[in-house]
């Protein structure tokens, strides 16, 4: 209840702080996890790392060169240096043999290091104004005022409005950039105007997570949505959705107690997003993977049983009931899974449970025959169209059986006119 | 011996040991794999902190190298079974496990003898501090980690020279690629975690990456390469030393940017050899 009543004072915004927190949180997840988007479909996640970085130096000279702390000064001072840093990987991978990831590495790392080397230097002069930069490092998402708002307020628009005009530039950039390039696109325009967003995203972003975490705000969200959707607008909205909620959740906890860093929490509850939209997502998720494979399984171990209980028929036309044993006799399976797969299909009314073993029913028997049909019928093909001998041909009968469909059935018996023996010279039922 | 000459030691030692393992990453492509870990093994180092309440290195050494472990097994999971693309998984991977080392070290911080700054660029000027023997117990330790390392290396040689430019070759030899992989990796941990208290957890990153992406725009061969990285190192130690007491600034920071003008004046030197016709010889292979 504690947790309740904390939360309802948290959303009462009686703390105004927490409306400019929130309000932070908003611009800060629309603006980055926007261009996270297209950042991370064209594999370029680690860049928004390097700009990240790369900020910091910018910074610190902007307050050296101009004396005052004005953001908007600041931030053009970051956005100097970030766009620098990757105008500087771009050359040293075009020209020498650095490769793209060693190249990102050095340009994040002696940016950082300026970075660090400025801010100390300006640490050490006494400066009044200088209390503020260190802010820079690890965020200060809990203490923004009312101006660093409007700034990202001003930054994200920008950023959704060229996004929205050049959606469908962007689009094919991501997916498709040599088809973009050939059909006369202005590619290094646009992957100048991704890369000039991406450090404004960044610039926006240092405020309330500093410059070390920023570029979990770039990769984080994107990898979250997805999970969810190929469709890339429900994968942008879904990724900023995602941000904000994290965002929120971040700010929550740092606000539930004020040792709590609000940067690094943000970080960790998106990053839970993505831990969570890995295990449920439907489709892509793992446990909806795991269930599909199962359900597979389950499938395959039904289909098997069927057919070894009609193997057995054919081998003893004379009886009518077969016990476990007898049917692991003809075919080596787990126990466990066997009699699983038989009470899963006395219960589809396939097979019937009798005093002395298991018998096919009607439909059971047409199963087991279909799948036998199948098996016979792909061995003859790859015997007589693709020309494999015939004692090679029974596992990849094995795996296809349970694949395919009555209309590839079709075909494939009229293709081979209807044979009466598979090569093994056993009868295909028909 | 005077405070500088222990902390240019100190740097030295640092840089001579990233450098070295620093030729294998940038070789093997594992530029940003080394940045994943020496930003992971941070929640390691506060645990082990929290658990042990000092500074001593065996537990900070097992929690780093466990968090490191971590951080590789986070990837290889987010890559194989999520099918997250690799960059992403390795962005997604060390933001976490730094933004928790963040949180432990802020909300412990009456217990974790860490703070922000030393967790983001290191302490080299304090190393003269606490001495044994008349000697920094930090250049001890890095003194030994360094000697550790150039027998891996030495030893190794042949196994991560194989595994390094031919790995399918490598295994039809029947040397297993994944054994040597992990012990660079664990290697790479291992260093992290000593040159932690002088560095901080992102510079690192610079020293182990742009001494050997110097020495790599510099030579073709290996055994070259390895020597031209150690040797940037120490030169961006001791002229990093000097341009920070000059400056009056970080001296960590001040050794990477020394690194990086190192960089770039191979950058243009490569530049220039190349626009001229003279012929180079093609020992190591371009990699790429």
């Amino acid at each position: 209840m504690i947790l309740l009543s904390t939360i309802s004072d948290f959303f009462s915004f009686s703390d105004p702080n927490v409306l400019f927190v929130l309000a932070g949180m908003v611009f800060l997840g629309i603006s980055s996890s926007t261009i996270g988007t297209f950042a991370f479909l064209r594999k370029r996640s680690l860049t928004g790392d390097a700009i990240a970085h790369s900020v910091l130096p910018g910074i610190c000279l902007a307050f050296l060169l101009f004396d005052t702390r004005n953001l908007w000064v600041l931030l053009g001072g970051a956005f100097v240096t970030g766009w620098l840093s990757i105008f500087l990987v771009d050359i040293v991978t075009r020209k020498s043999r650095i490769k793209t990831d060693a190249a990102i590495g050095i340009a994040l790392s002696v940016f950082f290091g300026a970075g660090i080397v400025l801010l100390t230097y300006i640490q050490q002069t006494g400066n009044a104004g200088q209390s503020g930069l260190n802010n820079f490092l690890l965020g200060k998402a809990a203490a923004m005022s009312p101006d660093d708002i409007i700034t990202m307020m001003v930054v994200s628009g920008i950023i959704v409005l060229v996004v929205v005009l050049f959606f469908k530039e962007f689009t094919l950039l991501a997916f498709d950039p040599e088809y973009a390039r050939a059909s006369g696109m202005p590619i290094r325009f646009l992957e100048t105007l991704l890369t000039t967003l991406t450090v404004m995203a960044v610039a926006v972003g240092i405020q309330a997570v500093g410059v070390v975490l920023m570029a979990a705000m770039l990769i984080t969200p994107p990898a979250a949505a997805r999970f969810w959707t190929n469709n890339l607008k429900k994968m942008v909205l879904l990724s900023v959705a995602f941000g904000i909620l994290g965002g929120f959740m971040g700010a929550f906890i740092s606000y539930t107690d004020n040792r709590m860093p609000t940067g690094p929490w943000v970080v960790t509850m998106t990053s839970l997003l993505v831990l969570f939209s890995l295990i449920a997502a439907p489709g892509k998720g793992l446990a909806a993977r795991w269930l599909l494979r199962r359900r597979y399984g389950e499938k395959v171990g039904r289909e098997n049983t069927l057919k070894v209980l009609y193997h057995l028929k054919e081998q003893h036309p004379e009886r009518q009931t077969f016990t476990m044993e007898a049917m692991l006799q003809r075919r080596s399976m787990d126990p466990v899974k066997l009699a699983r797969a038989l009470r899963s299909l006395i219960k589809k009314g396939m097979v019937v449970r009798q005093d002395n073993g298991y018998q096919l029913n009607t439909s059971g028997e047409e199963e087991g025959k279909r799948i036998v049909r199948i098996h016979r019928l792909w061995e003859m093909y790859l015997t007589e169209k693709m020309n494999i001998a015939a004692d090679h041909v029974h596992d990849d009968a094995e795996a296809i059986e349970h694949i395919i469909t009555p209309e590839m059935e079709e075909k494939l018996a009229r293709l081979l006119d209807f044979p009466d023996k598979d090569p093994h010279n056993k009868t295909i039922p028909w | 011996m005077s405070d500088a000459f222990w902390i240019i030691l100190t740097g030295s030692l640092v840089a001579m040991t990233s450098g070295l393992l620093g030729c294998y990453l940038v070789l093997r492509k594992m530029s940003m794999v080394g940045d994943a870990i020496s930003h992971a093994v941070l929640p390691g180092i506060a645990v082990a902190f929290l658990l042990s309440g000092s500074r001593s290195s065996v537990p900070m050494l097992i929690g780093a190298a466990a968090f490191g472990m971590l951080c590789t097994w986070m990837i290889e999971v987010f890559t194989k079974k999520a099918r997250v693309q690799e960059d992403a998984s390795i962005g997604i991977s060390f933001t976490w496990l730094f933004a928790i080392g963040v949180i432990l070290i802020t909300f412990f911080a009456d217990q974790v003898d860490l703070d922000q700054e030393c967790v983001l660029y290191g302490e080299i000027a304090f190393i003269g501090f606490e001495t044994w023997l008349g000697v920094p117990v930090a250049v001890w330790t890095l003194g030994g980690l360094f000697l550790a390392i150039i027998a891996f290396l030495y030893f190794g040689y042949k196994g991560l020279y194989i595994t390094t430019f031919d790995p399918e070759y490598a295994a039809t030899l029947g040397i297993s690629v994944a054994t040597w992989h992990y012990l660079l990796m664990g290697a790479v941990s291992v260093t992290t975690v000593f040159t932690f208290e002088s560095v901080g957890a992102i510079l690192v990153v610079a020293f182990l990456i742009v001494p050997a992406a110097t020495a790599y725009l510099l030579t073709r061969k290996l055994q070259q390469m390895l020597l031209l990285a150690a040797a940037t190192g120490v030169i961006a130690a001791v002229a990093g030393y000097y341009l920070a007491v000059w400056i009056n600034a970080s001296i960590s920071g001040s050794m990477v940017v020394v690194l990086g003008v190192l960089f770039a004046m191979a950058f243009v030197a490569h530049i220039a050899r190349k626009a001229s016709p003279q012929k180079q010889k093609n020992l190591l292979p371009d990699n790429g």
